[in-house]
């Protein structure tokens, strides 16, 4: 579904992501773990079209179509053919309502109907965002700007989604809850890019999994195998 | 001071403090978005009210249709002027637009006096609007001081209805907030952003309308101090938001013809009041009076 060439991005003089690929197949969830600073964000945010690349390809398949080099595709684009991405530290909009969040996040979309009954479909995800449908987004705790991201993010009735960083900053409680919607979404179909520091979550769920250090992909595998690699435990896992 | 005067001083005031209020929208509404002060907005004003003056005065259209051509031609112009002296220099710094935005007031300046002339050229006032309407206690009214204060509200409340009830306006709202999160839900931002500079140029083109009416002449300098004024207005009510536009507006309307009503010795300053108002806002609430405060992009 999504294919990586060789991809390097440079911000000025630093470059953050050298010559990365990697593979992504249709109905799965891959992860990409690393330290802070490896360069995921940068990994996922190329995909979406909101950074450069300096060079290598990005290729995509949408549902029922061609594979597409999506480098130079304007933003807007992507979006319509099937990406969505749920972005670190979650961005809400601080003054529109849950609601219209949601409604944003279904702009590229014109089918009233259906767009309610995703908003529905949300608010049993996520019964908390249903309670405060009318609250501004500013007012919402950390845990359920997240699940409105989540939400958000799905509005587009992506066929990728991806996540950057979703369980950061959540109490340990509600990263068990993020991870098991996680699954859950992709259980009902969708392929999903998980960016993680939470390493040993990210990698429990994950069908596969791809280890950036300062830029580089240098270790991946099956979730499981990376979960019992002596070197991924060491380095990220707590030993 | 009779009933009569007060009343005409009033409606001069709201007047002239919704011409300043439906300018300063423009203003609001592009500084909301890219925190660009569009210096050339005071020249679209001008634009609209010389688009009329030749539909109408030159061309001898009917009003209806002039009003209606200088609107779209107008707009047009405010669009262009994103699309040729802003949208390159989107990823620019802010200083750079800026640069650029006194420069396209200057271009638009002077080639209004090349291709207008510099001389202020008078406007036929249709005789409908000045016919005075005599209320009880002697009270008169010019239908044109009403119709510009009408106008106004009648365009605001359209305004808000779009950004509140609609798509695009549900998208402008969020550009405001975060253009980057807004760009990657699918929305294609310079669209909207140019919406936003239709829409403004659209207002200023009635507000030039309004005011070659007003006047009534036209120069080439005439955006000059109203765009100034417009600009206070909004920074006045609180940058980035349009109902504080147009309250900006009107309260420096009020206190611009109150002020030289009660105290016709200040006549002299009457336009340093706009900056005097500036300059205590500034200090006591730099926010303005609706404004939230603009949080720094993490
Ligand atoms: N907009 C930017 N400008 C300059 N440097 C950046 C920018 N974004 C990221 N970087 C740098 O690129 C590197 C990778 O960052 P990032 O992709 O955010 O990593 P991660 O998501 O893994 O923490 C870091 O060294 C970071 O400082
Ligand atoms: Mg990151």
């Amino acid at each position: 579904m999504l294919k990586i060439n060789d991809l390097n991005i440079f911000y000025g003089a630093i470059h953050a992501v050298r010559n990365v690929s990697l593979e992504i197949q249709q109905g799965d969830i891959v992860t990409l773990i690393g330290a802070n600073g490896a360069g995921k964000s940068s990994v996922i945010r190329s995909i979406m079209g909101l950074v450069k690349i300096n060079s290598g390809e990005i290729i995509y398949t949408p549902k029922n179509g061609k594979p597409v080099n999506i480098s130079n595709m304007p933003v807007e684009n992507r979006v319509k053919s099937g990406i969505a991405l749920s972005p670190e530290g979650r961005r809400i909009l601080p003054q529109l309502t849950v609601e219209e969040n949601l409604k944003l996040g279904a702009y590229i979309r014109n089918d009233v109907s259906g767009i309610l009954s995703d908003i529905d479909y949300v608010y049993t995800l996520f019964p908390r965002l249903k309670e405060r449908r009318k609250q501004k987004g500013s007012t919402l705790s950390g845990g359920e700007q997240q699940m409105l991201a989540l939400g958000r993010a799905l509005m587009s009735r992506p066929d990728l989604l991806m996540l950057d960083e979703p369980s950061l900053g959540l109490a340990p409680i509600l990263v068990d809850e993020v991870f098991e919607i996680i699954r859950e979404i992709n259980s009902q179909g969708k392929t999903i890019l998980l960016v993680e520091q939470n390493a040993w979550a990210a990698l429990k769920i994950a069908k596969r999994a791809y280890v950036l250090e300062t830029g580089s992909i240098n270790i991946s595998g099956t979730g499981q195998e990376l979960l019992n690699d002596p070197k991924i435990r060491a380095a990220y896992l707590g030993g | 001071m009779t009933l009569n005067i007060f009343v005409q001083h009033f409606v001069n005031a709201l007047s002239l403090g919704s011409l300043y209020g439906l300018i300063s929208i423009g203003y609001t509404m592009v500084y909301g978005i890219l925190r660009l002060i569009n210096f050339a907005h005071g020249d679209i004003f001008m634009l609209g009210a010389y688009f009329v003056f030749f539909a109408t005065i030159v061309y001898k259209l009917n009003w209806i249709l002039g009003v209606i051509i200088a609107i779209a031609a107008t707009t047009i112009c405010g669009l262009l002027v994103d699309r040729i002296a802003y949208r390159p220099l989107r990823q620019a710094p802010r200083i750079s637009a800026l640069i650029s935005a006194i420069g396209v007031s200057f271009f638009i300046e002077n080639f209004a006096v090349v291709v207008f002339t510099g001389m202020p050229r008078p406007v036929v006032q249709p005789k409908i609007l000045m016919k005075p309407i005599i209320l009880p206690n002697k009270v008169r009214l010019i239908p044109l001081g009403i119709l510009v204060p009408v106008v106004a509200f009648i365009l605001v409340a359209a305004l808000l209805w779009l950004l509140y009830k609609t798509k695009p306006g549900l998208a402008m709202r969020a550009i405001s907030f975060d253009i980057e999160t807004t760009r990657m839900l699918g929305v294609d931002v310079n669209k909207i952003i140019a919406l936003a500079f239709g829409l403004g140029s659209a207002l200023a083109a009635v507000a030039g309308i309004l005011w070659a009416l007003r006047y009534p002449r036209v120069e080439p300098f005439m955006g000059m101090t109203p765009g100034i004024k417009a600009f206070i207005a909004a920074v006045f009510g609180g940058i980035g938001s349009i109902p504080g536009a147009m309250i900006g507006g009107i309260i420096l309307g009020f206190v611009e013809i109150m002020s030289v009503a009660f105290f016709p010795n200040l006549s002299g300053y009457k336009d340093a009041f706009a900056f005097f108002l500036l300059i205590v806002i500034l200090l006591f609430k730099p926010t303005g009076i609706l404004g939230s405060k603009i949080e720094d992009k993490i």
